[in-house]
């Protein structure tokens, strides 16, 4: 399962991009450029020069893909939860010092915006692990996609939000804040500034990784019943396409509160109320 | 298979230009003409970008911003010179502080003519640039870094004589 995951998930990935700006285009009123987009921007991208400011670039964006789709087929073999969360961090702390390693003040800016945003989604994420493990009484990723249990009828609080730092992860508007799908000339798409040829390209798969990932963490949600699942994921990501595309980009500091409040009244709330029930047994 | 003509990616740069070809361009990405369709991205960063897109002369101002974004840019690249100040200075050409057009500075490979240029004509260009590209990249064309080299010289200011 890891390494379908490896071979498979940039395929997905890609398309899922693909579909995205088709689907945003029409909303747009426009007719959009094909679906395989995507794969052509990478596959121009690897034809192109090499040419960065500092040799480390290369190595921290390296990382960042290997880190990437290593947390990935941790998560599709069946690991642990805990450490899937812990090597996600880790992948994007790459991107965060490759985009540091370049002395650039738009890439300087745009990792501390990518800090801020890592920041931003990390509490909520560590609480749908928890919240997991409450809810299964395992944080083994292979235990909890095959629960008869309805998880997402246990933590409907973790599952509000989760969506909401899923829109932060899949960097939509209105939390947008660091890198965008749209926003090529502002100073969001800092942190991608100072790579070019082949090494945005790596950065670009690993994204594509990063997107199936997230849809895999979604399915947790709905492990009881597979169809569901993926009828559930289909709806929420075209729902993240309406969101992004309605929606202005927010300030930073209202991303981070917000994030922080959310992940604060509805998942600690609902692990409140699972305790209370389960009788004070955590 | 080349995918260098299915995904070009724009950097546009307004060297002293009215803003008209400015607009004309930026028409290019509205819902009528979306050049987007055609997998055309306007970047805003020359690390990203392989065509290069200027309006306008070139000027004492601008000139050093032109050589950085054609430098930084990664091979294979191409220049394209939208509007008749682009080309040749235009109606600009005379003035004082102006070099002429973008050839001048930086090797450019196609000309789009006009004043204001016409979106149609803008899109026929850049198609016209992705031939280029392809071209360049099968040879394996390296840009030149390209140098300030008439910056010292003011002929016409000196020609005006008096207070010197």
């Amino acid at each position: 399962m890891a390494i379908v995951f490896i071979l498979v998930a940039p395929v997905i990935g890609g398309l899922v991009a693909g579909i995205d700006r088709k689907i945003t285009a029409h909303m747009q009123g426009r007719v959009g450029p094909s679906i395989f987009q995507p794969f052509y921007d990478v596959g121009k991208l690897f034809e192109k020069e090499n040419a960065v400011v500092n040799e480390t670039q290369i190595f921290y964006a390296v990382c960042y893909i290997i880190f990437m789709a290593f947390t990935g087929a941790l998560f599709f073999a069946g690991g642990d939860l805990l450490l899937v969360i812990f090597a996600l961090t880790l992948a994007q702390v790459f991107l965060v010092l490759g985009a540091f390693a370049a002395n650039s003040p738009y890439s300087y800016i745009g990792a501390e915006r990518e800090l801020l945003q890592i920041m931003a989604y990390e509490p909520m994420v560590i609480l749908t692990a928890v919240g997991m493990f409450v809810a299964t009484r395992s944080f083994n990723v292979s235990e909890i996609a095959t629960t008869t249990i309805p998880v997402v009828l246990l933590i409907p609080g973790i599952f509000l939000g989760f969506l909401y730092t899923l829109t932060i992860k899949l960097r939509k508007s209105p939390f947008d804040i660091s890198t965008s799908h749209h926003a090529h000339q502002e100073i969001v798409k800092g942190v991608t500034t100072e790579f070019s040829g082949p090494s945005l390209g790596l950065i670009e798969i690993t994204h594509w990784y990063e997107t199936v990932l997230l849809l895999g963490l979604l399915y947790l949600f709905f492990g009881w019943n597979p169809l569901l699942a993926v009828v559930a994921i289909v709806v929420l990501y075209l729902i993240e396409i309406l969101i992004d595309n309605t929606n202005a980009r927010v300030r930073w500091q209202f991303a981070v509160k917000s994030a922080w409040l959310v992940a604060l009244i509805v998942g600690v709330i609902n692990l409140a109320i699972l305790y209370f029930l389960s009788g004070g047994v955590p | 298979m080349t995918y260098l003509a299915k995904s070009p990616w724009i950097i546009h740069y307004d060297a002293s230009s009215c803003n008209g070809c400015d607009i004309e361009i930026l028409a290019c990405l509205t819902p009528m003409y979306d050049v987007e369709r055609f997998g055309i991205i306007n970047t805003g960063n020359p690390k990203h970008a392989d065509i290069f897109v200027v309006t306008g002369s070139i000027n004492e101002a601008n000139r050093e911003v032109i050589q950085n974004i054609y430098n930084q840019m990664p091979d294979p690249k191409v220049v394209v010179a939208v509007g008749i100040c682009a080309c040749s200075g235009g109606v600009f050409r005379e003035c004082y502080n102006v070099a002429g057009g973008i050839d001048k500075l930086i090797p450019v490979d196609v000309y789009v003519p006009g004043c204001a240029a016409r979106p149609e004509s803008i899109i026929d260009g850049i198609v016209t640039a992705l031939g280029i590209l392809e071209e360049k990249r099968t040879k394996n064309v390296h840009s030149p870094q390209v140098t300030d080299n008439g910056r010292a010289e003011h002929p016409k200011r000196h020609a005006k004589g008096g207070a010197e």
